[in-house]
């Protein structure tokens, strides 16, 4: 069975400074301001085409700008494409940032519910969660205090937290392993690890090839947009290595 | 079409309702200075416009303070939720990049903070109305949430269409500011619709604010509650709450990628 399947998709973006023309230029001239929104576009992903099966853990690498975090948000939903189809099979955490939606004025505790809920889940079902995301986290004897008092360390182990209480069937995670202390790095490699034996769908994208080669099964490499090679991890994380020498 | 679930209708509850506390937990972050902050502003240009409109020029309204403030209150809603909407998707970055969920339930915490704090400062109000010799009429009861619940539709449609067209059109906010002025000046907020010359009289009706502004402030001074101008009230917010979801649709899904 397949949770991710991506047909011949392209996503371009518009060119930022056509926004910023404002609505004076644009009503000034309305035929040239859709002739420009279409005309410009950078094309992010380029007839792009690759399946994940489930339970499958892939990495995905590339060089800045390649497309990775596009294909994520694609498949996370927040994004939509030009052209093409994406399909995604089960529920999706998508780790795109740590702790997105967190506001530092509020305490840990609120912090959870509101990126817990932010994420998908109900108030009954995070109030479910509320200890072992608190213990997974370590942090209960700072989480009355605003989050604005926490170092980013600790602002990601929160975040992390949540994330992986949500029981995802599909886990997007988008460069946000790299953070927190030592300790808490190999706590989430272990979560992650669960995850893989529960046959948890996995999306990694990482820039640490020697993470990417022990956890994933399978590697994309995106290459301005395109699929360069997509296979066994040890041979394309060697032809990206060489081209990138 | 399809109807939510049981277990989707009760998410989106819970948005909301999160959303919305978090929005009134960080006003009222500083206790009490949060809330008087925000009584006072409707009140100092109710001081302004009594000195500028009663004393200097010499219009003739009895009890012009309780007159103003029973229609500057409800007015306030409006003024606060229109003027925050250019940014509300803008300062939640973020959020809109990286998480999906309905976009949409922002605008309406923030309307609902704001008619919240509406609520909260009809105490003041009714301070006025007794320092008048008057008293809060029985009928209150029935207007405040049927004119609340009008007013929330029509203020949510309306930021709902500010804040999605702002992110395309980024100098929306200076049209915005100029709109709702103008707004404000042709709404009988500092003037009574008797004082429109007949002839005029009638541009009132094409006004979407005007109808429940004026349902409010009938309501606040004398209890009363004209069906009539309640229903064009109605219909308008339902118009313009449409025009707000349609816009909505037609643009929420491209708003990742201009954040
Ligand atoms: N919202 C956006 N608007 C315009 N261009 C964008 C936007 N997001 C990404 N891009 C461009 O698309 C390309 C791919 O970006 P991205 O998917 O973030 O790459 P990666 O994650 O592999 O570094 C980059 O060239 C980037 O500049
Ligand atoms: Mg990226």
């Amino acid at each position: 069975m397949t949770a991710v399947r991506f047909e011949h998709v392209s996503k371009s973006y518009p060119i930022y400074s056509q926004i910023l023309t404002g609505l004076k230029a644009s009503l000034l001239n309305v035929p040239q301001t859709i002739q420009r929104f279409k005309r410009h576009r950078f094309m992010a992903l380029d007839d792009v085409s690759f399946e994940v099966g489930q339970g499958e853990s892939v990495g995905v690498i590339g060089s800045n700008g390649s497309g990775k975090s596009t294909t994520l948000a694609l498949t996370a939903g927040v994004l939509r494409a030009q052209s093409g189809r994406v399909e995604v099979r089960g529920r999706v955490c998508p780790l795109l940032e740590l702790g997105a939606g967190f506001h530092p004025e509020l305490t840990g505790r609120e912090n959870i519910l509101l990126n817990g809920i932010l994420l998908g889940l109900t108030r009954r079902e995070i109030l479910a969660r509320m200890d072992e995301i608190i213990a997974f986290s370590e942090l209960e004897s700072f989480l009355d205090q605003p989050l604005r008092t926490y170092s980013s360390g600790m602002y990601a182990r929160l975040g992390f937290s949540v994330a992986v209480h949500l029981e995802p069937e599909v886990f997007l995670i988008d460069e946000v392993l790299a953070v927190g202390d030592l300790r808490f790095q190999a706590k989430c490699r272990e979560k992650l690890e669960e995850f893989k034996k529960r046959r948890v769908t996995i999306v990694l994208v990482s820039h640490s090839l020697a993470e990417v080669r022990g956890f994933c099964e399978r590697v994309i490499w995106l290459k301005d947009g395109k699929v360069a090679a997509d296979g066994e991890p040890g041979s394309v994380i060697a032809r990206y290595e060489a081209a990138m020498a | 079409m399809r109807f939510p679930t049981t277990r989707e209708r009760e998410y989106l509850k819970d948005l909301l309702v999160v959303l919305t506390q978090k929005e009134v937990k960080l006003r009222y972050k500083s206790s009490w200075l949060g809330y008087l902050w925000s009584v006072a502003n409707p009140l100092a240009f109710a001081a302004l416009y009594f000195v500028a409109f009663s004393v200097y020029m010499r219009v003739d309204i009895p009890r012009y303070p309780l007159f103003l403030i029973a229609g500057l209150f409800p007015w306030q809603w409006i003024a606060n939720s229109t003027g925050a909407a250019p940014n509300l998707f803008l300062t939640n970055t973020s959020l809109i990049k990286k998480i999906r969920f309905p976009r949409n339930v922002l605008v309406g915490a923030a309307v609902l903070n704001d008619g919240i704090h509406f609520l909260c400062s009809i105490p003041v109000l009714v301070g006025f109305l007794l320092a008048y010799g008057s008293r809060p009429s029985w009928s209150w009861l029935i207007g405040i949430p049927v004119l609340a619940l009008g007013q929330s539709l029509l203020v949510y449609g309306l930021a709902l269409t500010i804040a999605s067209l702002n992110l395309f059109f980024r100098d929306l906010e200076r049209l915005t500011t100029l709109v709702v002025t103008f707004l404000f000046f042709l709404t009988p907020i500092v003037y009574s619709e008797s004082m429109i010359p007949e002839k005029y009289r009638a541009l009132l009706y094409l006004n979407p604010v005007a109808p429940l502004i004026l349902s409010w402030r009938e309501l606040f001074l004398s209890g009363g509650l004209d069906w009539s101008v309640i229903s064009l009230g109605y219909l308008y917010a339902a118009g313009v709450f449409v025009v707000g979801s349609l816009i909505y649709m037609k643009l929420s899904w491209k708003f990742a990628e201009v954040v």
